[in-house]
């Protein structure tokens, strides 16, 4: 069972309570940008096993979107934090790593 | 017009190992704006009485509450009469302030259950713990299928809100929830 807390309402709650929005911190290339880059952002997604970084959204709590950081093999959240986030917070980032040493980091 | 109002399921009630009962009509009116505004909590106050609630939390003052819904969002519980006249009040106060209000006193249903085992029958149905909510404590999740509010009003005494389009399979799945005899007894 994946536990998730949600950093807008603060509640810990179960992934059902939850909507999977699929990889976080994805940069957009809309009109006018080469073929390969739209594609791959489109298209294009890590699905890591280990460490990843996914969108989701309370749906059934508060409704708000946030960022989640969890392992895809053995469910272990390392943190979550606000949709408002381009890359990583360094804390979460730590937190990685103090877990997942041989983790190859965000790129 | 007014004699064709009626809440969900008027009279429905159930006695089981706590008992359900539909509330009957409520106003509901919901406040989206910037809950950090001074202007909008003193707005809002001096309208219904009752304190901006902090997170998760419900304020009551009289016949009205606050209800904290998520981070830009107020549930308004006032008396179904008065909802359209304190809509109109608080749009006139909120004036130029960055806030939305929407009566929604008919799109929802409530539900009173009055009883010790009230987390025992909600667990059933509840993807959450409810050992640590007490009375002011609001939790917003699913039942079964469904979105519901949990509102904490006394120590024996709660409210569950959802769509007034579910109010038949919420009171459905309350009534199968307290049925006699299937308390799981988790709370003691």
């Amino acid at each position: 069972m994946l536990l998730l807390t949600c950093p807008c309402c603060g509640v810990t709650a179960e992934e059902t309570e939850f909507a999977p929005g699929g990889e976080a911190h994805l940069k957009r290339f809309g009109p006018g940008s080469a073929d390969e880059d739209y594609e791959s952002y489109m298209f294009n997604r890590k699905n890591p096993r280990g460490v990843h970084f996914e969108r989701w959204r309370h749906a059934y709590g508060c409704g708000k979107w946030f960022l989640a950081a969890r392992d895809t093999v053995m469910l272990e959240v390392f943190g979550t934090y606000p949709a408002q986030t381009t890359e990583p917070p360094a804390e979460i980032v730590e937190k990685i790593k103090a877990r997942r040493p041989d983790w190859e980091g965000y790129a | 017009m007014s004699e064709t109002l009626t809440s969900a399921l008027p009279g429905a009630e159930y006695e089981g190992f706590v008992t359900v009962r539909e509330a009957g009509l409520q106003g509901m009116i919901t406040l989206r704006g910037d809950l950090g505004s001074k202007a909008l909590a003193k707005a809002v106050t001096k309208a219904t009485g009752c304190a901006l609630p902090a997170q998760r939390q419900i304020t009551t003052e009289g016949d009205h509450a606050l209800a904290w819904m998520s981070p830009d969002e107020v549930l308004i519980l006032c008396p179904h009469d008065k909802a359209p006249a304190l809509v109109e009040t608080l749009s006139e106060a909120l004036a130029g302030e960055f806030a939305t209000l929407a009566n929604v006193s008919d799109a929802r249903a409530v539900f009173r259950l009055s009883g010790a085992g009230w987390r025992d029958a909600l667990a059933k149905i509840c993807p959450v713990d409810f050992a640590p909510l007490g009375p002011g404590d609001l939790r917003r999740t699913r039942a079964a299928q469904v979105a519901a509010a949990i509102l904490v009003d006394g120590a024996e005494e709660v409210r569950v809100i959802c769509f007034r389009s579910v109010a038949q399979y919420m009171f459905d799945l309350l009534k199968t929830a307290a049925a006699p005899g299937s308390e799981p007894a988790l709370y003691r």
